[in-house]
């Protein structure tokens, strides 16, 4: 049989293609020439290399991840990366129509350009590539930063604790990570897992409730090339609000830029030419954090799930965002004199999993993790004809039909979604499979509850979570997309103030405006409230998917957006 | 050696002195409670207040609205002749604003102090310092108070 890899690399010789296999030939022309040793290529910088992977959610296996087709910045970071998308994103890095790059970065032509080329990420093409480029580069010049969010996001780490990402993460040698949904694990098994890492789990803004003091180490330092460079760690600084508190409740998080600029000052008076920031804060907050602390040459950001092809530079900071799920892999390269980063070059590398061989050693390893379970994550559900995707501002198809299994199971008039960035991507036509329903749903707080809210609760609740994604300062946000809301269409105006972003909340089933005096009985899941009562959302979904059989989703036109 | 907190507390126990803390919330009175501007103008009989010198921490979202950590601290040299004298800390936003009043003498050595306070919704939280020779100085934060619940 001949393999997707085989087709991209050696259709070109024989010049036979299966009609109606991709969309156009110009994007064959252009996809069947890349080999691993182009998604490799790279102009090298002096002798530090750091290598970047963040927000893997748990996925160890190639996926589809459809970049958003929404993704609105507002005050200082209007109509600017990674607030641009579409054909927008490509006109502004100059990107081609159909290239591997569009594909891996924006949503046009998405299934035409999924099915020519193929999946992207698993962590054993991730092995691959770090190891090439170590080889390369030679190890004593390369770093390799876990931005978090590695621990939580499919069926295996939700069965085994995070245990499967531990096992696999430990083969890539990583020089230090940080964290963000790993405390929803609970501070003992955060603890216990740490302990089995042989590299450090940094954070610079988490303190123990009661001593106010670090809880982690904030710093760790290498030699690298010649060089001492110091990383910094931060983990999500909005941790206890965004996710449940009493799972760990003797900590506590922030921005702490203060703390951040001591550290930064701390690490330079022990000799650092170099000082990384390996960040959980999301990209905006992270662009203005380079303005507030000075002497961080580099922030490597993740938590937003932003992939930006480039590093930006801020002052004489440099921000690279490396997205998420593994579909890249961040490179910077840094040439120091006199302790000073004097030239770099950056990039992220799409992990084409059809182009890059898998490294045998973490295949094995994924292979063995997954094996009590690979009957189950390989159980079929469902079938859908629609294309099923979580990631944007407002509305993805697989929350609708989340929204819409808790409506149909739990007998409710409308219902919550949180928005969360993480979830994979099915294809039209595409089997579910238990591993897609949990990567839409894998977490410890996974109860449906089933409330009355009145409809000016209804409002009041979601002009607060807008708040969080549209404040004009970035350290009021808290780095999700709006919550999605079944049966009830509504217009968000972004740009304008909390209290005044919401209106026109419409009951869909009726056409009637929600009355604010009225209850609404609303069932929604992943509260961050104690004690929560209900089945757990994957159950739910499924009977709602086995009961449709094929998932066929009209577009969803029930929230307008207000550019005023 | 670094002493951390915790070791410093056992190996002080007892030695320490505590600022006064003058809580002016906690009895309901029939009294319509003063707003924040008319506690602040009482504080410093109507003299302007100026900017600098005080600096107020509080994180940008509180983890929890019923505990909300508050630290001010103010630069003075902390001489006979010139100190901080009290620093009055009100929430703009709260039924009652009043939060604390702390007092200074030059004994002090800095004029630095903490609590925890509940903040109902979003506001500002406002320390103003009285110094010995009678001026004012402020900071202002903004402390957002949400559900949450929904980080990506």
């Amino acid at each position: 049989m001949i393999t997707r890899r085989d087709f991209l690399q050696w259709s070109a010789v024989t010049g036979a293609f299966a009609a109606g296999y991709c969309g156009s030939l110009t994007q064959l022309a252009a996809q069947q020439k890349i080999t691993q040793e182009d998604l490799l290529r790279f102009d090298s910088k002096g002798t530090v290399t750091l290598l970047h992977l963040t927000d893997i959610h748990a996925q160890l296996k190639p996926i589809y991840f459809r970049p958003p087709d929404t993704n609105i910045g507002v005050g200082n970071f209007e109509g600017i990366p990674p607030h641009l998308v579409g054909q927008t994103f490509l006109d502004h890095f100059n990107i081609k129509n159909g290239s591997m790059l569009a594909y891996a970065h924006t949503m046009t032509d998405y299934v035409n350009l999924a099915r020519s080329y193929g999946k992207l990420g698993g962590l054993d093409r991730m092995a691959t590539l770090v190891k090439a480029i170590r080889a390369d580069r030679g190890e004593d010049k390369v770093l390799l930063l876990d931005g978090g969010d590695t621990w939580q996001g499919s069926y295996t780490s939700l069965k085994t604790n995070g245990q499967d990402m531990v096992d696999c993460m430990k083969l890539l040698k990583p020089d230090a990570m940080v964290g963000h949904w790993e405390f929803t694990f609970g501070t003992d098994r955060v603890n216990e897992l740490i302990e089995e890492m042989d590299y450090p789990f940094l954070a610079s803004n988490v303190f123990d409730n009661e001593w106010d003091e670090p809880v982690f180490e904030h710093t760790a330092f290498y030699e690298k090339g010649g060089h001492k460079v110091a990383v910094i760690g931060q983990a999500m600084p909005y941790t206890p609000i965004a996710n449940p508190r009493w799972m760990f409740p003797e900590w506590s998080f922030g921005i702490r830029a203060e703390v951040l600029q001591a550290n930064v000052e701390k690490a330079r008076a022990a000799g650092a030419e170099v000082v990384v920031l390996l960040s959980h804060n999301g990209f905006d907050v992270d662009q203005k954090l380079a303005t507030v602390v000075s002497g961080i040459d580099v922030i490597l950001t993740g938590h937003t799930h932003d992939a930006v092809p480039e590093a930006i530079q801020i002052g004489s900071t440099l921000v690279l965002s490396s997205g998420s799920h593994g579909k890249y892999l961040g490179r910077v390269d840094l040439e120091i004199k006199n302790g000073k980063v004097v030239d770099h070059n950056s990039y992220l590398i799409p992990v084409l999993a059809d182009v890059v061989q898998p490294d045998k050693e973490m295949s094995a390893k994924i292979d063995e993790v997954r094996a009590p379970y690979e009957a189950e994550c390989n159980r079929v559900i469902g079938k859908t004809d629609s294309l099923l995707y979580r990631r944007g501002n407002f509305n993805g198809t697989w929350d609708d039909l989340i929204c819409d299994s808790m409506i149909a199971e739990r007998d409710a008039e409308l219902s919550f979604s949180p928005g969360f960035r993480w979830g994979t991507t099915n294809l039209p036509g595409s089997d579910i499979t238990v591993d897609d329903l949990y990567n839409q749903t894998s977490m410890n707080y996974p109860s449906v509850y089933r409330v009355e809210f009145t409809g000016t609760q209804i409002k009041e609740i979601l002009e607060d979570v807008c708040d969080n994604l549209f404040n004009k300062d970035p350290f009021s946000q808290q780095g999700g997309d709006m919550v999605r809301v079944g049966g009830m269409g509504y217009t968000c105006a972004p740009k304008q103030e909390i209290g005044n972003r919401i209106s026109n909340m419409t009951h869909l089933k009726t056409g009637e405006p929600i009355d604010p005096g009225k209850s609404y009985v609303v069932a929604g899941w992943a509260s961050v409230n104690e004690d929560v009562e209900g089945p757990p959302i994957w159950d739910l979904v499924e009977t709602h998917i086995k009961s449709l059989g094929t998932v066929k989703l009209e577009a969803n036109t029930s929230v307008k957006v207000n550019d005023a | 050696m670094e002493l951390n907190k915790r070791e410093f507390l056992t190996l002080s126990a007892g030695a320490l002195a505590f600022a006064s803390v003058a809580g002016t919330s906690g009895i309901a009175l029939a009294a319509v409670e003063p707003t924040a501007d008319e506690m602040i103008k009482a504080f410093t009989s109507g003299a302007a207040v100026g900017e600098g010198k005080v600096s107020l921490t509080t994180p940008e979202i509180a983890e929890n609205g019923n505990t909300v950590p508050v630290e001010v601290s103010v630069e003075s040299p902390m001489t006979a002749d010139n100190y901080v004298a009290e620093v009055m800390i009100v929430a703009d936003g709260n039924p009652n604003p009043g939060v604390a009043t702390f007092k200074f003498s030059a004994m002090s050595g800095e004029a630095e102090a903490s609590t925890r306070i509940r903040l109902a919704q979003t506001q500002n939280v406002i320390a103003v310092a009285k110094m010995s020779d009678g001026s004012f100085f402020m900071d202002k934060k903004a402390v957002k108070v949400t559900i949450g619940g929904c980080g990506g």
